[in-house]
């Protein structure tokens, strides 16, 4: 049967992890290789780092720790953060990613999409969207905005006429993030999520709102979410994902075990 | 020496960082058929579409690869590497595979017994009805994950060495004598992943 995803997300600013998983084994600020590590040892999915400040100056250290993240890591392994254009994706593969996620460069371009898949395969093109619910309409999820620029600037764009957009232009899977439950500890936005996953038929990964093992369980149930991302999750009680998995295994929805 | 197939579709640096990190040190990424023909193994690694093995006729990389398998050498297909190993597949109709297993892949149907079936089918799915005589798989329990990412896939046949279910079971690993395949990514799929290039590497 098929599992319901996992993925260990890494921030990394200049090199270094700064949140979101600092409590595996208490490491405060690691290196991101020997996070990626330690993640997929611990029953991680898949490894997502994003590159969070991603200024020209910082690229080269993100090669490298790209590289050493990517040496001898035997999960799925996805790098985003700034990549702008074909030739960037291409540095990112070179150094050892599987998977490519890009956001505000496929909004601008969305042409994107098509030459980075056309080069790696769609499977290694994830579409990013950050979302925002419409507040004051009366369908606040179909009306849904999506942001770029790290949720600083609104596009004007449907979240679910994007992510069709998106899917038909060749992207391998929606990574939607809420905005609204990023950092809330209450839940993911299931309703979002669900409506994006009904909208496409490319896998969808939910982020934004975990808190505990329920809220996972919940948007794989009822958001119809096919992977869900965990960074802060690893704060409140849960070790690891091999402990995260279980209990949402436990909930009734089918996780990689033992893994 | 291991000679890893590069046909210019995707990222062939993973397969070859598992293979090392296995121990293989004589490996070669060619274009090549004489690489082929004088290797002592032959992977095809492959994500992207069908379309691309195209190349591989083009190069006289197939002519080679039947030398290669005629003379007992063992031959490893990965993902679209094993589609190769049938008669084609229906997404590039007009490019034939090698030919060495009969029928054509086809693509996942949109429904299964009444309900959507999500296409491409992406993640980690279990192994089941482990051939016991098959030397690919060898050591590996039933029900163990692998990581999936395509939206073809190979039928049942007695050649089949384990099936995965999506949307009924098709071809996880192929193997009949020196050829195999497998429709995951063994260099994406942790231990149970590195365990089937293990075998591979040990034939």
């Amino acid at each position: 049967m098929l599992t319901k995803r996992i993925i260990a997300c890494l921030d990394v600013r200049a090199g270094r992890v700064v949140k979101g998983v600092q409590f595996v084994d208490i490491v405060d600020a690691g290196d991101p290789a020997e996070l990626a590590h330690r993640h997929a040892a611990a029953g991680a999915d898949e490894i997502v780092l994003l590159d969070i400040t991603a200024t020209h100056e910082g690229r080269g250290t993100l090669l490298d720790t790209v590289k050493r993240a990517a040496a001898n890591l035997f999960v799925p392994f996805t790098v985003g953060g700034g990549i702008r254009s074909a030739d960037e994706a291409a540095a990112v593969f070179d150094a050892g990613a599987d998977k490519v996620s890009i956001n505000s460069a496929a909004i601008a371009r969305p042409e994107l999409i098509g030459e980075i898949g056309s080069s790696f395969g769609a499977q290694a093109v994830i579409v990013a969207i950050d979302a925002r619910r419409a507040k004051s309409s009366s369908d606040s999820v179909g009306d849904a905005e999506v942001y770029v620029s790290g949720g600083r600037k609104p596009t004007g764009r449907r979240v679910v006429e994007w992510a069709r957009e998106a899917e038909e232009r060749g992207a391998g899977e929606i990574l939607l993030t809420s905005m609204d439950c990023d950092g809330t500890r209450d839940g993911f936005d299931c309703e979002l999520t669900r409506r994006v996953s009904e909208a496409v038929q490319i896998p969808v990964i939910a982020s934004g709102g975990a808190g505990n093992a329920q809220h996972f369980a919940e948007v794989f149930k009822a958001g119809k979410a096919d992977a869900a991302l965990a960074a802060s999750i690893f704060h409140f009680g849960i070790t690891d994902s091999r402990a995260l998995k279980t209990e949402v295994a436990r909930a009734g929805v089918p996780m990689r075990l033992p893994c | 020496m291991i000679a890893v197939i590069d046909y210019k579709a995707g990222n062939l640096t993973s397969v070859v960082k598992a293979l090392r990190y296995l121990g293989a040190r004589d490996i070669v990424v060619t274009q090549l058929p004489e690489d082929v023909m004088r290797a002592d193994k032959v992977v095809l690694p492959g994500v992207g579409h069908f379309q691309a093995t195209q190349v591989l006729h083009d190069l006289q990389l197939t002519q080679a690869t039947r030398i290669a398998i005629m003379n007992g050498v063992p031959f490893l297909g990965i993902c679209v590497g094993l589609q190769w190993l049938y008669e084609g597949s229906t997404e590039a109709q007009s490019t034939d595979g090698l030919c060495h297993f009969s029928s054509k892949c086809e693509r996942f149907p949109a429904e299964f017994q009444g309900e959507e079936l999500k296409s491409p089918h992406v993640g980690w799915n279990s192994l089941d009805g482990i051939r016991p005589d098959s030397r690919l798989l060898s050591g590996i329990a039933p029900g163990s994950f692998v990581y999936y990412t395509h939206s073809w896939r190979a039928p049942v046949s007695k050649d089949t060495a384990a099936t995965t279910n999506y949307g009924g079971p098709f071809t996880a690993a192929v193997e009949r004598a020196n050829v195999m395949g497998v429709q995951f990514h063994p260099e994406k799929s942790a231990e149970t992943g590195l365990r089937v290039l293990k075998n591979f590497l040990e034939l």
